[in-house]
């Protein structure tokens, strides 16, 4: 009986790492209570199976979720079953043997949800971006301290999961610095593009420094001193910073995009660490599923990752055209006559842009769509790809203008169409319509797709005034014999169409 | 402990899984998706939870009281604002799902 107990006992304390647990037993103690001792082990078990569980049905709803979230149908219930699944995983998680500072856990996570779920519930959807880029760094910058412990507490590993922890550390440092330079782009807070000389040279030896350091941490194993590990993490957090800081606002979704794929991929390697079946197989889910994100992005876009990474936006920018190049003069036309074209109309294609969300006109763009549908005009939304700030991100702001989703067509879908379309509404886009981009090759944005507004019978374009769009260049379209302008402020034109089709 | 092949195993079946679950997503829902996607690799919150449960020296305990501040910031913050853009989704035939 006592011989048994003790190995018991030794059993456990290879399991438990000798760490801040609850007091061990002695095997005195263990042989003096017979039934605790017996009982101990299989209570581990129980519990140990109950963890897995409940992370195998986590990982299931995880896997679930997305799939239902890739429809619009389904989207709503997706991000519910996620969620279930993490509130699972996260409660089941006290039940973690030898788990300690049980308090600092629990301040620790209000601290950490009560500003997100605050925050988080009052950002204006325009700004929907750059909260994704927060709070994806915050997943990175947790996959990184996650490593941290491990390294400065030298838990023995294998080689292979050593390294893991290494590069889970580099990504997601990474992921978290650059993703804190993305959210200040977005909000302004940083304006400008930062270039300076030998940029991608410095970017480069950063690099280097970052990868060496890890590698001598590998070789020096739990023998590594603490200054080494946190000037490892100081050097790979800098990287993060310095190659984000030269990408322009236009590119950020799809930076926002590979962040958000390396912290999934930070998170898997972490789990492989932890031996966390829930993390290994949520992140690395998350990493593929993001990777595909940011190549569908960049491809919506028209520019390559390695571009996207390595240049900064205008860099290679084409020649300013010249007032010669351009054909035809600007036409304007007031907002009643605008309102008669379209009532009278059949069919109504509304081109949307991010200068509408700024000038909060969807409202307004809505209520005179339902005024227009009234009159039997059928109207459908055309979205170009990167209209908004991400792809996307235009659908989520005509939602919640009320815009049902079946009347809102991206570019492959709707096309086609602009031929047989009486008028086609643009409102706040400009390069997105620029026939520029299918004729001519010195163009910046030649070869981009576009939304074909020029094939439509009439064109009317809301605008505030007469420059030119985000990349500066003249927009063809605007000079179009069949093309009129209607300048003024987005909202207060929607709303003197909306009156004027009303009166009809 | 998952070790060797099983390990590689997990991750490639996940990676594909990853891959084909999303591939068909229409432009419409890839700001709500990312931002899910985002949402679904704050399970690192359980992994920041064992790494402060057993942390023992101050140093580690601090870095790990960050973890688990990050990591709740990226799972609460995450799901509200998805669950915000999703719940906005509407067909005309009304109603929301």
């Amino acid at each position: 009986m006592n011989h048994s107990n003790t190995v018991l006992y030794l059993a456990e304390t290879t399991i438990t790492t000798g760490l801040a647990v609850p007091p061990v037993p002695t095997p005195v103690t263990v042989s003096e209570f017979p039934p605790f001792a017996v009982q101990e082990p299989s209570t581990t078990h129980w519990q140990n199976v109950l963890i897995e569980g409940f992370y195998f049905l986590a990982a299931v709803l995880f896997i679930l979720g997305l799939k239902r979230m890739s429809s619009p149908v389904t989207a709503r219930g997706g991000i519910v079953w996620a969620g279930i699944g993490m509130v699972l995983a996260t409660l089941v998680t006290f039940l973690y043997p030898n788990l300690g500072n049980l308090g600092l856990i629990v301040i620790a996570i209000m601290v950490g949800a009560l500003p997100a779920w605050w925050l988080a519930k009052h950002v204006a959807m325009t700004d929907m971006p750059q909260m994704i880029a927060l709070y994806n760094g915050m997943g990175g910058g947790a996959a990184a301290t996650i490593a941290a412990v491990e390294l400065i507490k030298g838990t023995q590993h294998s080689l292979i999961v050593q390294t893991l922890a290494v590069l889970g550390a580099i990504i997601g440092s990474i992921s978290f610095s650059g993703s804190i330079i993305a959210f200040a782009k977005l909000q302004s807070i940083m304006k400008k593009s930062w270039l300076f000389a030998n940029q991608q040279l410095i970017n480069l030896v950063l690099f280097i420094i970052t990868l060496a350091l890890g590698i001598f941490i590998l070789i020096q194993g739990p023998a590594t001193a603490t200054v080494i590990i946190i000037l490892f993490f100081s050097f790979a957090l800098l990287f993060g910073i310095l190659m984000t800081l030269p990408i322009g606002g236009a590119d950020m979704p799809v930076v926002i995009s590979l962040y958000n794929a390396l912290t999934g991929l930070a998170v898997g390697f972490e789990g492989f660490v932890l031996g966390n079946a829930a993390m290994i197989i949520a992140g690395t889910v998350v990493g593929a599923a993001g990777t595909l994100l940011t190549q569908l992005m960049a491809r919506a876009m028209n520019r390559s990752l390695g571009n996207v990474l390595f240049s900064g936006f205008g860099a290679t920018g084409g020649q300013e055209m010249t007032e010669a190049d351009v054909q035809g003069s600007l036409k304007p036309i007031d907002a009643n006559d605008a309102a008669i074209m379209m009532a009278y109309a059949q069919q109504i294609l509304i081109i949307p842009g991010y200068g509408m969300a700024v000038a909060q006109a969807q409202h307004k763009i809505w209520e005179l769509t339902k005024a227009l549908i009234e009159r039997e005009v059928r109207v459908k939304f055309a979205i170009h790809p990167v209209a908004g700030r991400m792809p996307g991100h235009m659908n989520v702001l005509l939602a919640e203008a009320g815009v049902p989703y079946d009347i809102i067509y991206d570019l492959d879908e709707i096309n086609a169409e602009f031929a047989q379309t009486d008028v086609a509404l643009v409102i706040g886009a400009n390069d997105v319509v620029n026939p520029i981009a299918r004729t001519d090759p010195s163009s910046p944005i030649y070869g981009m797709p576009i939304l074909n507004a020029d094939k439509a019978k009439n064109v009317i374009v809301i605008k505030r005034g007469r420059g030119t769009g985000f990349s500066g260049i003249e927009n063809l379209l605007f000079y179009a014999d069949n093309t009129r302008m209607l300048y003024g402020d987005g909202q207060k034109m929607a709303a003197e169409l909306l009156q004027s089709v009303k009166a009809l | 402990m998952i070790e060797g092949f099983t390990a590689l195993y997990i991750f490639m079946l996940a990676a594909f899984t990853g891959y084909e679950v999303i591939s068909r997503v229409p432009v419409i829902l890839h700001t709500p998706l990312m931002s899910g996607s985002n949402f679904v690799h704050g399970i690192v919150l359980v992994g920041a939870m064992v790494a402060l449960g057993h942390a023992d020296t101050t140093l580690e305990k601090t870095i790990g009281f960050i973890g688990v501040i990050l990591a709740t910031g990226n799972a609460v913050g995450g799901y509200v604002v998805t669950e915000r853009m999703l719940e906005m989704f509407k067909s005309s035939k009304g109603g929301t799902k």
